[in-house]
């Protein structure tokens, strides 16, 4: 069994930032019978607060399973995970969704953005799930949507009239607008071409990756590998090794 | 929530208005009918409703409905009369005659004849002239639409000009002048009304060995109208009260005509293409947003959160669909009311059907929406 964790030097004890997601022998199954896919096979990962960790992996190695699990939108079917010290098989699914809105925020490969709200109020949904009033929700989303560099009148375009570029950054204000714990990303760059990629990493590694914050992201894409602080590569459905430095993955390429 | 979802539903323009639009399609198909059906089947016993005085309407036994007129010995008035419990009892005349028009056309109508002395049964709102008039000569009342419609005069470049004081009207070939217009709750033939007394009546009409329509009586102030009812039965009549005889002529109508069937029908189909349109166009729309309340599902929206959601959403299209169909057939009923002699009624209680059916789809739409957020994974967000 690999146990996947930042490694420490012996005889050099090292405070480390607390745990912020632990999983352990965790196991997904789909289907049953013949058609059963066992897209989870025992993974174990330690994510910790204040790093950008990436999931890297071939298509159905089961890196969006494992963030599913993770975010809490996927029930696991045998092990152990906890975020932030919670485990969701204990918590009941309006525990686990009141939970979700309030510590995690979701970057989408489609960005997945309502398209018949503007700018703002997309960035604004995470504040008003938690039961902020629309005034407050949206002056707030203002203010993160500066921060992506969105002025007045791109806060007021609909998702459709903006670029992909844009309609990325519009997601990762809405990830951030509630402050969560985590921040899981799928495939954030796969639809952006190279520079706009950069940039959204940029941004991403600027505002999401904080003391109190970790950030989970799956990716395919060799380009934005030198954002993570570690690298977990993925086959077959479990975590074949956790590299403790992009470089090193650059090395292996 | 409730902006996100009134937004979300506004968003997509073309099934916002194609669901409004079948709403609206429902409502109409639902309420329209149903009124012209309500203001029909009202006509039917208009008559009885019209003659507001009597307590009781006595018939031959084997009448069926009003129109049904089998009549009765000129005695059972008198026999009625004397019947305890009765205050009075008055005859009635009611049959159907041709009258002859100037151009030599002929107009069926129908013929009351009114007790000589009293006048009752007559007219409840007289127009012009006063319903005493019929006393003199010859003298007939026409009711209102007749007057201006079937029985109006034509000049020789076709218009028509109404019936008026003075003019005559030929009634088996005996001559016969206007002393009043009045006005009538429309019948269900919709043939002119035409008042005379009752002795006028028995004069103009063809002869018959027994020529009394009706005997219509009032019990006496504090009596018992039901026990009044059996007794005037027990001397070999049918006696009932005016509501009972609405009835008897009511599911007469309803028995022995296609009109219920035929007007279920079309509110049917009206339903149903409610449900086809809207229920159908409501489902679809949910299913096209099911990515983005899957995404609301995972930031950490509840599945009551949700279902609010779409009820709103439910409610605010069956909200302007019903008012909108509500208001076509409430308008375009008041227009042809005022051009045409149409039979539409609407009371506050086809409101609460149409409401019902507009509710009934929208409630199964939502259900059916409802259903398919509760049980999506959202884990569907990550799907691309």
């Amino acid at each position: 069994m690999i146990v996947a964790g930042p490694e420490v030097e012996i005889g050099k004890p090292e405070i480390q930032p607390p745990l912020a997601v632990r999983c352990a022998s965790v196991t997904k199954t789909f289907g049953t019978g013949t058609a059963a896919v066992r897209a989870l096979r025992g993974v174990d990962l330690e994510v910790r607060t204040g790093e950008m960790m990436m999931l890297v992996g071939p298509s159905g190695s089961g890196k969006t399973t494992l963030i599913s699990v993770i975010a809490g939108v996927l029930s696991r079917d045998g092990g152990e995970c906890s975020v932030f010290g919670h485990d969701y098989s204990r918590m009941s699914v309006d525990q686990t969704t009141q939970f979700r809105g309030e510590n995690i925020g979701f970057v989408f490969q489609a960005w997945n953005l309502i398209p018949a709200l503007t700018a703002v109020e997309n960035v604004a949904v995470p504040l008003i799930i938690n039961g902020a009033n629309r005034r407050t929700a949206v002056e707030r989303a203002r203010h993160v949507l500066v921060k992506v560099g969105f002025d007045e009148r791109m806060m007021k375009s609909f998702p459709l009239d903006l670029s992909g570029g844009q309609q990325q950054r519009i997601a990762i204000a809405r990830s951030l607008i509630h402050n969560p714990h985590l921040i899981v990303c799928d495939e954030p760059t796969s639809a952006l071409d190279s520079e706009t990629g950069h940039k959204i990493m940029e941004m991403l590694r600027q505002l999401a990756v904080g003391e109190n914050r970790a950030l989970i992201v799956v990716t395919h894409d060799a380009r934005i590998f030198e954002f993570a602080d570690r690298i977990a590569l993925m086959a077959d459905g479990a975590i074949t090794r956790v590299l403790d430095s992009p470089q090193e993955m650059l090395t292996k390429s | 929530m409730n902006f996100i979802a009134i937004k979300m539903l506004l968003g997509d323009r073309a099934k916002y208005v194609g669901i409004v639009i079948g709403l609206t399609l429902a409502s109409f198909l639902v309420t329209w009918p149903s009124a012209i059906f309500t203001g029909v089947m009202s006509r039917t016993f208009s008559f009885v409703t019209d003659i507001g005085l009597p307590d009781i309407w006595v018939v031959d036994p084997t009448v069926q409905y009003i129109e049904d007129v089998k009549a009765l010995r000129d005695t059972e008035v008198l026999r009625v009369r004397g019947t305890e419990g009765i205050q009075w009892a008055v005859g009635l005349y009611k049959g159907a005659l041709q009258a002859r028009l100037d151009d030599g056309t002929f107009q069926n109508c129908t013929i009351i004849g009114l007790d000589d002395s009293t006048l009752i049964g007559g007219p409840s709102k007289m127009i012009v002239g006063q319903l005493s008039d019929l006393r003199q000569a010859s003298a007939i009342i026409v009711d209102e639409a007749g007057a201006n419609g079937k029985l109006a005069r034509k000049t020789s470049d076709g218009h028509r000009v109404p019936l008026k004081i003075g003019d005559s009207l030929e009634l088996n070939d005996n001559r016969c002048v206007v002393v009043g217009i009045c006005r009538v709750t429309q019948t269900f033939q919709n043939v002119p009304v035409i008042y005379m007394t009752y002795s006028r009546a028995t004069l103009v009409a063809p002869t018959q060995r027994k020529m009394l329509s009706f005997v219509l009586a009032k019990v006496k102030p504090g009596a018992d109208v039901p026990a009044a009812c059996r007794r005037v039965s027990s001397l070999g009549l049918k006696a009932y009260t005016p509501s009972e005889f609405k009835k008897l002529t009511f599911w007469y109508f309803l028995k022995y005509t296609g009109m219920p069937i035929n007007f279920l029908t079309v509110v049917t189909l009206g339903f149903i293409v409610g449900v086809a349109i809207s229920g159908q166009t409501f489902y679809n729309f949910t299913l096209d947003n099911l990515r983005y309340f899957g995404t609301l599902k995972a930031m950490g929206t509840t599945n009551r959160k949700l279902l609010r959601m779409i009820s709103l959403q439910a409610a605010q299209v069956g909200a302007i669909g019903y008012g909108l169909g509500i208001g076509a057939a409430s308008a375009w009923g008041g227009i042809l009311t005022g051009r045409t002699q149409i039979a539409f009624q609407f009371p506050w209680q086809l409101l609460l059907i149409s409401a019902a059916a507009v509710m009934v789809i929208c409630v199964g739409a939502a259900v059916l929406s409802i259903r398919k957020v509760i049980k999506l994974e959202p884990a569907i967000v990550f799907r691309s």
